[in-house]
């Protein structure tokens, strides 16, 4: 079982309490200023990274605070880097892998 | 190589089945080949087979980063059945259906395919109008799937708990009959027996680490872990970790890989006769012929490479079976597993072309692509050797993410299947 810290709620809690919710940071395109193509619409919904290794994941609280939070994850290993708020800047990866180290 | 029959077990019982051959080599690969096929599962080598045996085409390498049917070939719950919704679904499972019937005598190997029947049990209303719906819709495509009333279920399944008190009521079951299970080892070393008997090389724990193309975008080989191999076709057929792959040559799919995870129990004398599947609670029991219970439990919800998958889904598995069938209640479970399995957006295969001239793709098989082997294989083989789609594989294309034509039995089933 995945132990997942909650960035709002500050506690480190079973992965239970949690429910996963896709890749993060996937931008959506600007249709209301622009003519959107077939294959952005594509790249938008159903294209993900599926990276082996450092993931950048959206995970909600749904048996506690209910928020939505997100948080890199090697999916190798299946270990958080790094859990953030909604709110905060995308971390460098660069600076995770070092602090991990 | 040797023939199986009857004599040759015999001739081979009286020297303590001491000098059976090799059933194939271990090959080393060339410098280049017509086409390579990257993934040894039953799907790569199933290709490889059709490949050398229908379209003459035998300068053939298939390549694995590990064992052959090392991978999700080797470690799902083989259950075959083809009743799915939509009109090429259907066609597809129920090609490979066809072929299931006759693969042992084709292949002159025992791949114990079974066709016990799959029963599918129905807890709520929105479960049987949802049977229902996929029995018309079978009957309509000339597919086998009959309706059965919870006594009909129980006398076809003598250990299901029927009682009205169960926590998930049965209030009825789809049943194919022709649906059933195979021997999943069995069926990559037929079709890897077969393909190298006709020429075909089998590279073993030799991973592919990019797939490399010319200045006119062709593909030109791949890079492996044994230097670079060169290609005038590539075939990806390498499941989860067919995204990873795709990458190196530019292509990005809409895939997510996640653990799936099965158990199986103590092997027990005979005391299960089918395949029952429940979708609502997901879970799927079987008895395999050595006598132990396979049961398939459900994918985490974050996606992994890890081959492992949570426990907390295999407690969910077990308390499942336990309620549909308290006899099993104190059943000791041997042994899980985990595989990595690609999911498409609409829970349908990508199966054809790519964008990049000389690299086909097979993959999106998921949770349950192990009954569709024998039809993908046979289907990728013609469009690797034709470069055009079959008739079968032609909707499953990459191009329907980009024009909407999606084969969404995702939306059919809402489960894994
Ligand atoms: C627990 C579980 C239960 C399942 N139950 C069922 C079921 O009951 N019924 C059903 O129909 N389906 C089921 N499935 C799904 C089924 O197993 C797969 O869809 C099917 O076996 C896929 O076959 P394949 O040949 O495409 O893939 P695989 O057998 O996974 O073969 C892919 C191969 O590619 C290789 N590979 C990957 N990357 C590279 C690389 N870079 N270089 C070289 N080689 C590489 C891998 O090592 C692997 O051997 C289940 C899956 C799992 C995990
Ligand atoms: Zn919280």
């Amino acid at each position: 079982m995945l132990l997942i810290r909650c960035p709002y709620c500050q506690q480190t809690l079973p992965e239970l309490e949690f429910t996963y919710a896709g890749q993060a940071h996937v931008a959506r395109p600007d249709a209301a200023n622009k003519q959107i193509s077939d294959e952005e619409w594509r790249d938008f919904l159903f294209i993900r990274t599926n990276v082996k290794g450092p993931h950048y994941e959206r995970w909600r609280h749904a048996h506690g605070c209910g928020r939505f939070f997100n948080a890199v994850r090697d999916t190798v290993s299946d270990r958080f880097l790094i859990t953030y708020k909604v709110e905060d800047p995308r971390p460098e990866l660069s600076d995770l892998l070092e602090k991990s180290e | 190589m040797t023939h199986f029959s009857a004599l040759s077990l015999l001739k081979n019982a009286l020297t303590g089945h001491k000098n059976w051959d090799a059933q194939w080599p271990d090959s080393q690969p060339k410098a280049e080949y017509d086409v390579i096929i990257v993934g040894a599962g039953g799907h790569g080598l199933g290709a490889a087979y059709y490949l050398a045996k229908e379209h003459g085409i035998t300068n053939v390498a298939v390549i694995d980063k590990g064992w052959l049917g090392g991978g999700n070939t080797g470690r799902n719950t083989t259950i075959i059945r083809s009743n799915y919704l939509y009109d090429e679904s259907a066609r597809l499972y129920d090609h490979a259906l066809d072929l299931w019937d006759g693969l042992s005598q084709e292949l002159n190997y025992n791949v114990m395919y079974s066709n016990r029947g799959v029963l599918m049990l129905a807890h709520n209303v929105h479960d049987v109008q949802s049977f229902k719906r996929h029995i018309h819709a079978n009957r309509l495509n000339g597919v086998d799937n009959t309706w059965l009333t919870p006594q009909e279920a129980k006398e076809y399944c003598p250990p299901l708990d029927i009682s009205a008190s169960a926590r998930f009521p049965v209030m009825g079951a789809a049943l194919q009959r022709r649906a059933g299970t195979a021997r999943h080892d069995a069926v990559a070393w037929g079709y890897a027996r077969g393909a190298s008997q006709r020429g075909v090389d089998i590279i073993q724990n030799c991973p592919v680490t990019a797939i490399r193309r010319g200045p006119d975008g062709r593909v030109t080989g791949v890079e492996t872990a044994r230097g670079f191999i060169g290609a005038k076709k590539v075939a990806v057929s390498a499941a989860g970790h067919t995204s990873v792959v795709m990458d190196s040559a530019g292509v990005r799919m809409p895939l997510e890989s996640y653990p799936l995870q099965a158990l199986v129990s103590e092997p027990v004398k005979p005391v299960f006769p089918c395949v029952v599947m429940s979708n609502t609670v997901h879970a799927y029991i079987s008895q395999s012929d050595k006598g132990e219970l396979v049961i398939g439990s459900g994918t985490d919800q974050y996606t992994s490479y890890s081959q492992r998958g949570g426990l907390p889904l295999i407690e969910h598995t077990v308390a499942a079976i336990c309620e549909i069938f308290p006899i099993f209640n104190r059943m000791r479970m041997l042994r899980k597993w985990g595989g990595i399995v690609d999911v498409t957006p609409d829970r349908s295969a990508i199966l054809g072309k790519t964008p990049v001239p000389g690299l086909y793709v097979n993959c999106g098989w998921g949770t349950g692509g192990f009954k569709a082997t024998p039809g993908a294989a046979h289907t990728l083989a013609w469009t690797v050797a034709k470069d055009e789609p079959h008739a079968i594989n032609a909707p499953f294309t990459l191009e329907r993410f980009a024009t909407g034509r999606l084969i969404d039995e995702a939306a059919a089933a809402a489960v894994a299947h």
